[in-house]
């Protein structure tokens, strides 16, 4: 009796002990330096007197002056319209590309499939920072070959370390490092759709650019969503590459992304109350716009599946 | 623009009806998926064999013979790179390796734990439990990263290797994996089974339910190595001392004084080369055991 009990006991707690580890650390370093950024973000230091001695410097209550500031910061606005330029290339090239490789790889006849898939998916392997330095000696003029190959064609060589350029030297970076896996996803997704499915079309004559577009597209949506949705939230969140082409040119500034501003307004100008505001600010756009997103995916979905 | 321009541009070219509907000409073989996907291979790998050639020149052959000529210098550039600070590069290859290595290991555990907990168990919160670690996702790393620091300043941790290693332990994403693959890896019968026959929780879970797992565990390890390897942001606030940095931040240091001294930029390139190569190989031997389907469970549903 006392050992059943017993028995019972331990099974209904032992969810609890197995979860314990992660909602120790989740409550170390995820619940609390969020609670503290807030808490950051909501004050700011008061200097009493000329500033000198213990107690001279106070934190204070500033309700939102911090957000207020934040968001009428023309260096933050810039980062954001930049990021969303750099978005708006890398989100539908990136995407555009994985998903005609997967296509492509999905083809009846097709040679080489095994390696060309294995090369594209390569750059998955290789870190961001050193990703941007390849690319970025790749882009130096001194040491590219499309600089060579320009010079001796006799062609304009733009330089693609400044202005329009460098969105799509830095745009190129991301497409280069997320390609391939976005391609394996919707690869994945093309795959395990039956292959019954095409014969009706084959039979009716349909092209394989016709079963491309009216059957496999539309099939690989949800894949489409999920890798969309990803890009995003990561486009929002740049910092390794541009911070990696930063000591090769003068015209990426440590404000260039949102996320360097906050770097740089709490390790370079030591302010970290209002770099808690804008980090605050970043995660809040980030879930208002997953949420949206996921929503609007769901209802779409369910949509789908009602009719 | 750029010649990538070009380059991205021409695949897309390839969808065109005129070409995808095949002349004769290719009974054999599918010509424009073939070219396609031979230009993107072609794309990818440009930047890694221009690495191989580059990391041959010496300093002045960089800025003078054509970029994918071979140069002369390799042995020198190893050498240099050796002779580098008293070798801190290879310190800083062992540092990524302690990092990615021991910090892969300690959330493949933590995720295991809790994955199979949240998929075996019904009990009180499970959803909400499961819930709150899944929004961990979505914070971006910075507003993590700068508390944290902060906090770490506070307990006296920073600058030290737990204040890498400690923040990564938790991956949110590796518990949802651990949950997807217990909940199909480990049937209910026989962990009813390991009750009757008296074992403990504890034991039906490390005896019984974790040789189920290893498959997808494996695959949380290799994600969270991948990924710990490649992370930037957080070692950057983290540490100050040179001897803890990981690869990527050592060589991001060295590109940094590289743009005032031309003359490391050699080093770059090597050190560049040198640290790609575990990776590349790590990723031909387990790109066998990457299961598509894992991988397709994984990011479904």
């Amino acid at each position: 009796m006392t050992s059943a009990r017993r028995k019972s006991y331990g099974v209904k707690g032992a969810p609890y002990a197995f979860l314990l580890p992660a909602t120790i650390l989740f409550a170390l370093f995820f619940a609390l330096p969020i609670g503290y950024a807030m808490w950051l973000s909501l004050h700011k230091v008061q200097v009493k007197g000329l500033g000198l001695g213990a107690g001279a410097r106070e934190e204070v209550w500033a309700g939102l002056e911090n957000y207020t500031d934040s968001l009428t910061d023309s260096q933050l606005l810039d980062g954001a319209v930049r990021v969303l330029g750099y978005g708006a290339i890398v989100v539908p090239v990136m995407l555009g590309l994985a998903l005609l490789f997967a296509l492509m790889l999905d083809t009846d006849r097709v040679r080489l499939a095994p390696v060309t898939r294995l090369a594209i998916f390569l750059p998955y392997a290789i870190p961001g920072v050193v990703a941007a330095m390849l690319w970025g000696f790749l882009y130096l003029p001194d040491v590219s070959p499309f600089y060579f190959v320009l010079d001796r064609l006799g062609m304009p060589q733009p330089d693609l370390l400044d202005g329009g350029p460098l969105y799509f030297a830095l745009s190129n970076i991301a497409v280069w490092g997320g390609t391939g896996f976005n391609m394996i996803v919707i690869y994945t997704a093309l795959q395990s759709i039956p292959a019954e499915v095409y014969e009706a079309a084959k039979l009716d004559g349909a092209t394989p650019l016709q079963i491309a577009i009216r059957i496999k597209i539309p099939m690989v949506a949800p894949s489409l969503v999920l890798t969309f949705f990803f890009s995003i939230i990561a486009t929002l969140q740049v910092f390794s590459e541009p911070t990696t082409l930063k000591p090769l040119t003068n015209s990426v500034s440590t404000t260039w992304s949102p996320l360097m501003k906050v770097y740089q307004d709490a390790f370079g100008k030591g302010d970290i109350h209002s770099a808690a505001a804008t980090a605050v600010i970043i995660a809040i756009v980030t879930l208002v716009l997953s949420f949206g997103f996921l929503r609007a995916a769901n209802s779409r979905n369910k949509q789908e599946a009602a009719q | 623009m750029s010649s990538l321009a070009v380059r991205k541009a021409s695949p897309a070219a390839g969808t065109t009806p005129g070409t995808a509907q095949g002349p004769p000409l290719r009974r054999r073989i599918a010509f424009v998926p073939t070219v396609t996907l031979l230009i993107g291979a072609i794309y990818c790998l440009l930047p890694v064999a221009w690495v191989v050639i580059a990391a041959t020149k010496s300093g002045s052959e960089l800025f003078s013979t054509f970029t994918f000529l071979p140069g002369t210098g390799f042995a020198d550039n190893v050498t240099d790179l050796n002779a580098y600070r008293d070798g801190i590069y290879w310190k800083w290859m062992a540092n990524s390796a302690l990092y990615a290595g021991l910090g892969a290991v300690l959330s493949t555990v933590v995720s295991a734990f809790s994955g199979y907990a949240l998929a075996i168990y019904r009990f009180r919160g499970r959803e909400t439990i499961f819930n709150i670690l899944m929004a961990g996702v979505l914070m971006p790393p910075v507003i993590l990263a700068i508390p944290q620091y902060l906090l770490m300043a506070k307990a006296d941790l920073t600058d030290s290797y737990a204040s890498v290693l400690l923040p990564l332990v938790l991956s949110p994403y590796g518990v949802y994996l651990a949950r997807i693959y217990a909940a199909a890896a480990v049937p209910g019968d026989v962990v009813e089974a390991g009750r009757m026959d008296g074992a403990s929780e504890l034991r039906i879970f490390t005896r019984i339910a974790l040789p189920m797992m290893v498959p997808g565990l494996v695959t949380v390890f290799l994600f969270q190595f991948v990924a710990v390897w490649n992370n930037f942001l957080l070692p950057y606030i983290m540490l100050s001392d040179d001897e803890r940095f990981p690869i990527t931040l050592g060589l991001f240091t060295l590109l940094e004084q590289g743009s005032n001294t031309p003359a490391l930029y050699t080093l770059v390139i090597t050190g560049a080369l040198l640290a790609v190569i575990p990776l590349i190989a790590l990723f031909l031997v387990i790109q066998r055991f990457w299961s598509l389907d894992l991988l397709s469970g994984a990011v479904k549903s």
